[in-house]
């Protein structure tokens, strides 16, 4: 099993093969990203930026201007937070083809914290006008996401987790903008999810299957552009949807998600993800645990909240 | 410092363009005109002498780029682009309406001739280094030129830049202060303190020369007023694209300049300037063909 920040840096450097233009720019993070898989491969096209990383975006947009595709490495947070005026103004506002290597996004982080962990990515770079944000499941939709992404011309933000992601996908799986992935078919609920935490969705729905709950699980791995009319169409048959992210619920895919039913198909939606608090230092499985999105802990809240339900 | 060159096309041309801004902030009703004055002469020299474009062609790939990382001195890059012919003169008016090409802040996806958005500060000369690292990395020899302000100097991402520029050996890119020692509000001056303006210098007693070249920039000093200092500073530092020093041309403006009352008031960073005021500086400048408004 491979973790997402090698599957990240491993198709860059199979994209560096066949494309001149494509450019790797660090805030020295590369041996945490993986970037320094491209930085060995291909020297030449790896430019060292230092840690800074709003000039590392503007760096990024004038290489574009001449015809670059970059790549940014670093860590989500200083991404979405630090380098948040830049990316503003100079990406998307002028629709940059920058593409900015989210890693180490979420709660699982490698023990470094709360000041690491970024859980209103989606929230702030959904928010802005022209951006594409991808949140791919597994290491089949990871690479496909950065050939597409590589190939898009315009910004993408591409949500990375740092770890191995459970096989949601196999070799048959096709990569469409806008689409979103029927996981599991159910009945009682519909589960949706984006990024790695669609496999705990998945893992969970089973576990809830032995329970005598049909749940459907749904992946969105496109958070912007959104394709509403799918949604509207696969929510029709539930009375209840649970939204269940690596995030803040505030802002983020649950708000998307009830945005959009409040509108187009009103119905009750349940969203859960990181209850509005910091996180902490702390092992994977301790903080799926503290944050209640392990496969175990979201079976037992999604089986109350549908018996909530249909009471 | 003269060397003999005789710049008086340059200098009413300035003189027009500075009428043209003030004349069309008036009109707009908005705008700022302290910070297009400190900078047109050095806007006209670059547009009229030294940046290889072409105005039929405005993203002709070899072209030079300028990035005015000030970007709320718009109005005078927009009649800086008019009097060269990217844009006609007429269209100034549109500045800051609706449906318009001229932005309140340099928007790249209106208005071809510009070669970034900016406006939000500090932020232009990161995008300076990438476009002059690209010449690089395609062996084009295109210059890259960007004008900062004294004021977005206080900036973090502008040291980010400083500090990358020379270590990429982008000689090929040119830093243009423009030093004209007036931000915003600014701090007041305390008594029997004087400076170039009516507020505090934000880099009064702090040595930027020796700084930048410690950070590994070549630094010219010049009066950004001067054509005779400003065309050559300019050249020099083209002329030095194939070094590995990146050039900072340290220019000494002052902000308003052109028009007594202006000229050293922090009050006129943005101001609108009134009927009788627009009689005095069209007389002061000596515009006859555009009436005052």
């Amino acid at each position: 099993m491979k973790a997402m920040r090698d599957v990240w840096g491993d198709t860059l450097v199979a994209l560096g093969e066949t494309n001149p233009n494509l450019l790797v720019l660090d805030a020295d993070l590369a041996n945490s990203t993986k970037a320094d898989k491209f930085a060995k491969a291909h020297p030449d096209r790896f430019l060292q930026m230092g840690i800074a990383e709003q000039n590392l975006v503007g760096v990024a947009v004038g290489l574009a201007s001449v015809g670059f595709v970059p790549w940014l490495s670093s860590f989500a947070v200083f991404f979405t937070h630090r380098a948040v005026d830049p990316i503003r103004m100079l990406v998307a506002q002028t629709h940059a083809n920058v593409k900015i290597g989210a890693a180490y996004a979420g709660i699982m982080t490698g023990l470094t914290g709360k000041t690491h962990q970024d859980i209103e990515d989606l929230a702030i770079m959904r928010a802005m006008p022209d951006m594409t944000v991808l949140a791919p499941a597994d290491r089949t939709e990871c690479e496909a996401a950065i050939r597409w992404a590589t190939d898009y011309l315009g910004p993408v933000y591409l949500r990375l987790a740092r770890d191995v992601c459970p096989d949601v996908f196999d070799s048959q799986y096709h990569f469409t903008p806008g689409k979103t992935y029927l996981l599991k078919e159910g009945k009682d609920v519909l589960l949706v999810s984006t990024g790695p935490q669609s496999a705990r969705c998945k893992e969970a729905a089973e576990l809830l299957e032995e329970q005598g709950v049909s749940a459907a699980v749904l992946h969105v791995p496109f958070i912007k552009p959104f394709n509403v009319q799918e949604l509207v169409q696969v929510c029709e048959p539930f009375k209840l949807v649970v939204t269940v992210e690596e995030h803040n619920v505030m802002g983020g895919l649950g708000a998307l998600v009830a945005e959009i039913l409040s509108a187009h198909s009103p119905r009750k939606v349940i969203r859960f993800g990181v209850e509005d608090r910091w996180g902490e230092s702390a092992p994977n499985d301790y903080l799926l645990d503290l944050f209640q999105l392990s496969p175990t802990r979201l079976s037992g809240r999604v089986k109350q909240v549908v018996q909530g339900t249909n009471e | 410092m003269s060397n003999g060159e005789d710049y008086s096309e340059l200098v009413a041309l300035a003189r027009r363009g500075r009428w043209l801004a003030i004349s069309t902030v008036a009109k707009s009703g908005a705008g700022h005109v302290g910070g297009p004055f400190s900078a047109m002469d050095l806007m006209i020299a670059l547009y009229f002498r030294v940046l290889r474009v072409d105005p039929q062609n405005p993203q002709w790939p070899a072209r030079d780029r300028f990035i005015l990382s000030k970007g709320h001195s718009s109005i005078g890059l927009y009649v800086v682009m008019a009097l060269r012919g990217f844009l006609p003169i007429e269209e100034l008016k549109t500045f800051d309406k609706g449906n318009s090409r001229l932005q309140g802040h340099p928007d790249v996806t209106k208005l071809p001739g510009l070669d970034t958005s900016t406006g939000s500060l500090g932020q232009g000369l990161s995008v300076g280094v990438g476009m002059a690292l690209g010449a690089h990395l395609r062996g084009e020899k295109f210059h890259t030129f960007v004008i900062i302000g004294d004021g977005e100097l206080q900036e973090g991402m502008i040291w980010e830049a400083l500090h990358i520029a020379p270590r990429y050996k982008l000689g090929n890119l040119t830093a243009i202060l423009d030093w004209n020692g007036l931000q915003q509000f600014g701090w007041v001056l305390a008594i029997n303190e004087e400076h170039r303006g009516d507020r505090r210098d934000p880099w009064s007693g702090i040595e930027l020369r020796g700084i930048f070249e410690r950070l590994g920039w070549r630094c010219l000093e010049i009066n950004g007023h001067d054509y005779s200092q400003i065309i050559p500073a300019l050249e020099a530092a083209k002329a030095s694209g194939n070094s590995d020093q990146p050039t900072m041309i340290l220019a000494h403006t002052v902000k308003g300049k052109g028009v007594h009352f202006t000229e050293g008031k922090h009050e006129w960073h943005s101001k609108v300037a009134t009927k009788e005021e627009l009689k005095i500086i069209a007389e002061e400048l000596g515009i006859k063909e555009e009436a005052a408004v």
